[in-house]
């Protein structure tokens, strides 16, 4: 007689058994002295085991899963390797974005990697330290998936080839890297209130899912894909965020503080980073899904409102300064694609003045701000070139401090003035873009005074000499070619010769 | 303000059974399409149900098989072998 089928366990158990119950308690090594870390920030935890991952993943469904992914990514990037599938985008101008994503963007991953690691060692409980162990994993195959698709790009089109270099060494570069710097230097409570709540949760929907949907518009099969296959682990990434948060708070009163502290710089920082998602959404995607003010009123205004009113039982508020990011909305895709314009020369990828229907597109998605404001720069320029007089801004700009971003920014409530703001530490003078910035120095100036400041590094001799050729030499940067503006440059004309092949083809 | 929980999910033939359940089960779901992927809004809970899914397939369907067509969420999510929820309050 054959013996009856053992009952499967189901999904509660089977997480229970294989994240609590294969941790232990150690008995020869004191606890504290195994996982050093987790103390010094001041977060009280009194009991570990009442953390649960709400997708209760257990790590061989995570390998099932993943491996099904990788399976599918893979058959598509392969086939659009295959099959020519650069001919398919909507316009050359796009492959611009892509530049932005690889050099600003992929690296991030690659860091994220690294210090979920780090967590996945040295976070005493364990349901939180197998979540970033699956984390870490994720993010590196998110950094090997986004290298691995694009480098089909590079096989055509310029500014991708020096990536990591151009990472660590570039002016706007620095904005993204010194973030993730930042975070990986705090505490494991701060990174992860940093990069899974603030973020992951808050803030990444406004970077992957209008920026995949606009890859999938613009005929970018192969970045569409690598998004959303990466954009489903961040789903995973997201309950982490709220769950630490909830955890923190819920483990002691005196923890909300500290949490209410971390939000308020996090929610700032990461705003003023994706000012640069903003610009790559209204300004260089040829067709646009919707506008950065849009996506802001549905990821942040609504999702966040739900999510802040949800969290207010805990007694924390909403971010410091959420208002003045939500005026901002309206003007930081401007000014910023305004401050490339102007740099053309040294930046990695190529800029242009948008057409008349990109500028009724843009009146129309902000008819609050960009025909008083905008518009009348952006025609003057277009007056410009037509006189054979292109503006460029040869002299370096200002720094903030804190998000390292040209001083370029504008008074809240007044568009036309430029803020700035400032303070002193240890009799030095340190610039600021905005109160947001101002306040993260004075909360840590210690940390904050010894940022690598792009301009201030090329006064000081250190990227490779004085005048614009040595640095892009530095930069690894081929001047005429991965720089200036889209007009003229070899992209362009690769481009028209295929669009040329192509009408011929066809008669 | 009752608070919106939300799923976003892959609009492709994988996803496609999934979205529909949800539709069916969450009467006050209202979905937002966007090129290659749809936004699923629904007021204060919204739930997937394996049973629903199941049917549509024609093969028992894991709620864990959502980690192939996610793209992102917003609320609170508890799953278990039956069906996955968001909320808020949890």
């Amino acid at each position: 007689m054959t013996p009856p089928r053992k009952k499967k366990m189901n999904l509660k158990q089977r997480y229970a058994l294989m994240t609590r119950g294969l941790d232990w308690e150690t008995s020869y090594q004191k606890m504290d002295d195994v996982f050093p870390y987790d103390t010094f920030e001041g977060i009280k935890i009194t009991d570990w085991s009442k953390w649960e991952d709400p997708f209760r993943l257990t790590m061989d469904a995570y390998w099932k899963y993943q491996g099904e992914k990788e399976r599918k990514l893979y058959a598509v990037l392969d086939s659009f390797a295959q099959n020519n599938g650069q001919l398919g985008i909507s316009d050359a101008r796009y492959v611009n974005a892509i530049k932005l994503f690889l050099t600003g963007v992929t690296p991030l991953e690659y860091q994220a990697h690294r210090h979920f690691a780090h967590l996945g060692r040295h976070i005493r409980g364990a349901g939180p330290r197998v979540a970033a162990q699956m984390q870490s994993l994720d993010e590196l195959r998110h950094a090997q998936t986004q290298i691995h698709t694009i480098s089909h790009y590079n096989k055509y089109f310029d500014g991708f080839a020096e990536f990591p270099h151009m990472h660590d060494r570039v002016w706007y570069l620095s904005v993204p890297k010194s973030f993730f710097d930042d975070a990986c230097t705090a505490g494991p409570f701060e990174f992860f209130t940093a990069i899974s709540f603030a973020f992951e949760y808050v803030l990444t929907n406004l970077l992957f899912v209008p920026f995949m949907s606009g890859a999938a518009y613009n005929g970018d099969l192969a970045t569409v894909t690598f998004g959303f296959s990466a954009q489903s682990d961040e789903a995973r990434h997201m309950t982490l965020g709220i769950e630490v948060i909830k955890f923190m708070l819920e483990q002691h009163p005196d923890n909300l503080p500290i949490v209410q502290k971390w939000v308020d710089k996090w929610f700032w920082r990461g705003h003023k980073m994706l000012g640069l998602v903003a610009m790559m959404m209204d300004y260089m995607l040829p067709k646009r899904i919707m506008s950065w003010k849009e996506a802001w009123e549905i990821y942040f205004t609504e999702a966040g409102g739900a999510l802040f009113e949800d969290l207010s039982r805990y007694g924390l508020r909403v971010p410091k300064y959420a208002d003045i990011a939500t005026e901002e909305a309206e003007h930081i895709s401007h000014q910023n694609w305004a401050i490339f314009y102007q740099y053309t020369q040294a930046a990695g990828f190529h800029t242009w003045l948008p057409t008349d229907e990109e500028m009724a597109w843009l009146s129309e998605k902000y008819p609050n701000t960009f025909d008083k404001y905008y518009r009348p720069r952006f025609e003057m320029w277009r007056e410009m070139e037509a006189k054979g007089e292109r503006f460029y801004n040869n002299a370096l700009p200002q720094l903030c401090q804190t998000c390292q971003i040209p001083m370029g920014y504008t008074e809240p409530g007044d568009p036309t003035k430029i803020g700035f703001r400032s303070t002193e530490y240890k009799g030095e003078r340190y610039h600021f873009c905005s109160d947001g910035c101002k306040d993260i120095f004075e909360n840590e100036p210690e940390k904050f005074a010894q940022a690598w400041l792009p301009v201030h590094q090329i006064f000081q001799g250190n990227c490779g000499g004085a005048d614009l050729g040595d640095v892009l030499k530095w930069y690894r940067m081929d001047n005429g070619t991965d720089n200036l503006d889209y007009s003229g440059s070899p992209d362009q004309q690769q481009w028209d010769a295929w669009q040329a092949a192509r009408k011929k083809v066809a008669g | 303000m009752a608070g919106i929980v939300s799923i976003t999910l892959q609009n492709n033939d994988e996803a496609r059974p999934v979205i529909e359940s949800i539709l069916e089960d969450n009467p006050s779901a209202n979905a937002n399409y966007m090129p290659g992927a749809v936004k699923i809004d629904c007021p204060e809970r919204l739930v997937v149900k394996a049973e629903s899914v199941s049917e549509r397939i024609g093969r028992d369907w894991d709620p864990q098989e959502i980690h192939l067509t996610i793209v992102s969420m917003g609320g609170s999510l508890d799953e278990d072998d039956d069906e996955l929820v968001l909320s808020w309050g949890a």
